[in-house]
């Protein structure tokens, strides 16, 4: 028997001042990173300085939301709120900065996810306030997967 | 470091270990101190310092009838109680306090009285939590595949740390788990989370453990074997495992161990027994190679070789670790509890002519690490 899955179950975070302006972004279909203006470093999670010099002077950007898969395990214990069995990873942007999320539109096998694998950005609401940053495999890659 | 200052006087466990569903988490503390006490020869009154990580200090000098005038509630995971001793050391040189009782508990299986526990910050909240993460079996293997990726870790060579593992829990009448298993059986048990099978996850119970420190001149008027702190070694890295520098190294790992040896004034080949905190089947390879005993990504064929495995070179996790012991929660303590046995030679699996012993921890998701060197050789 398959436990029931709730995706209201989820734990949706909760934005402080000084990470108001992510969530503000991924509700508007935005990945923004912060960029140290003083050592140039991009970093993450977000703060109002830079963790590399501590200047205050930061900046924040969009960016294309490409990156590649960093590393990733595959829970196949129970989840209120996702189906198991289901990735955790990590994606590395194109920037350097790495965040956790889940793989979507893509099997949840060792097979199909490939450390280093290309892939992109895809935003889900999951509440008026809150959008979640997910990533699929990039799409120029799965038409060549589909062709092949 | 003037040489060591700091001696082990009094180490036990709880006199159960498994699961006790009899026992609150308090009164575990309570059985470890005072089986702690009389391995030392004294009583509660002979005390003036206390720390404690898990449960407040405060609640837990309330319960023992403590009056200290020495307190670390220092609290970063499994490793805390490395940090205590180090922490230890440093308040008895300065004068603060002259006896110092360091206890941890858990009712981590049966969780009776259980101390409410966050695995999250508020930063691991927002960027960790909902996607997921449900505790350490969804976060501590994360880096793994990266390191495999980069290094040429197998699959094999993880499992195989379970498999030596075992084989060390067997000579051992307390471990949960004793009999022999394969390669094979740790690969096809139950997958957890990919990589990382059952028999790759430590075990979840119920127990405790207490040290009692004291200053080194005074070792030699306990009725054990004096088991002098030769050096030691703390850091922190991040709360967020996604957010670790080096998903191929620790880095609270690499400062705590270089300090650690460093005033220990050791180098590797004074090493003849060794405690890595295993609360996953990768924790040994990482915790070898960071503390320089192997290469970047050469602690898999060292394992394999069996360096750590009984009659090797580096007898490692000698009691059946966290894998096969026991595991409560917070595994620091029974880690440095094998340290001093093998040090007084009562351990069940005894290393014949050891005289240096190492206990490295790991606090949350590779987020902290403390680090003590052990000697039976008087300074
Ligand atoms: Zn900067």
């Amino acid at each position: 028997m398959t436990p029931t899955v709730d995706r209201t179950k989820r734990p949706l975070p909760r934005p402080t001042p000084e990470t108001q302006h992510f969530w503000d972004g991924t509700r508007n279909g935005q990945l923004l990173i912060q960029r140290c203006d003083a050592c140039g470093d991009a970093y993450f999670p977000p703060r109002p300085f830079c963790p590399a010099c501590s200047s205050q002077d930061v900046s924040v950007e969009q960016v294309s939301g490409r990156g590649t898969l960093y590393s990733y395990l595959i829970n196949h214990t129970r989840h209120p709120g996702i189906a198991s069995p289901y990735a955790i990873a990590v994606v590395e942007l194109d920037v350097g900065v790495r965040m956790m999320s889940n793989i979507v539109n893509c099997e949840q096998t060792p097979e199909a996810l490939v450390i280093d694998m290309p892939v992109e950005v895809v935003f889900e609401a999951f509440s008026d306030e809150i959008t979640l940053a997910f990533f699929q495999p990039s799409t120029a890659d799965v038409e060549t997967a589909v062709q092949s | 470091m003037s040489g060591p200052t700091l001696a082990v006087v009094g180490a036990a466990e709880t006199t159960q270990m498994g699961v006790i569903t009899d026992t609150s988490e308090l009164q575990l503390h309570a059985d470890a101190a005072f089986n702690a006490l009389a391995d030392a020869g004294l009583t509660i009154k002979d005390i003036d310092g206390f720390a404690t990580a898990g449960e407040r200090p405060t609640d837990v000098a309330h319960y023992l009838g403590l009056e200290p005038r020495w307190v670390d509630g220092t609290s970063v995971g499994g490793c805390s109680f490395m940090i205590h001793v180090r922490h230890a050391a440093a308040a008895i040189a300065a004068g603060l306090c002259t006896t110092v009782l360091i206890t941890h508990a858990e009712s981590g299986k049966s969780r009776v009285g259980k101390a409410p526990q966050a695995f999250t910050s508020a930063l691991s909240g927002q960027f960790e939590r909902p996607f997921g993460v449900t505790g350490p079996p969804t976060m501590f293997g994360l880096p793994v595949l990266r390191h495999m990726q980069d290094t040429g870790l197998t699959h094999e060579q993880m499992a195989n740390v379970a498999v030596v593992q075992r084989e060390w829990a067997g000579m051992n009448p307390r471990a949960t788990f004793r009999d022999p298993i394969t390669v094979e059986d740790v690969l096809s048990s139950r997958m957890i989370a990919y990589p990382f099978h059952l028999l790759e996850c430590c075990l979840v119970t119920d127990g405790g453990g207490a040290l009692i420190v004291t200053s080194a001149d005074r070792a030699k008027d306990f009725p054990t074997t004096p088991v002098y702190v030769l050096g030691h070694g703390e850091s922190v890295e991040t709360p967020m495992v996604s957010q670790m520098k080096n998903f191929s190294s620790s880095q609270a790992f690499r400062i705590a161990g270089a300090d650690a040896f460093a005033s220990a004034e050791i180098t590797h080949a004074d090493v003849d027994h060794l405690m890595v905190y295993d609360a996953f089947a990768h924790l040994p390879l990482y915790g070898l190679e960071d503390l320089g005993f192997c290469g970047r990504g050469e602690a898999g064929d060292f394992v394999w070789e069996r360096n750590t495995a009984p009659g090797g070179s580096l007898p490692m996790n000698t009691n059946g670790g966290g894998l096969s012991y026991m595991h409560s929660g917070m595994y620091g303590m029974y880690a440095m509890q094998e340290s001093v046995r093998q040090m007084r030679g009562t351990a069940p699996a005894q290393i014949d002519g050891a005289e240096v012993s190492v206990s490295l921890g790991v606090g949350g998701m590779f987020g902290a690490s403390g680090c003590v060197v052990f000697s039976n050789v008087a300074p």
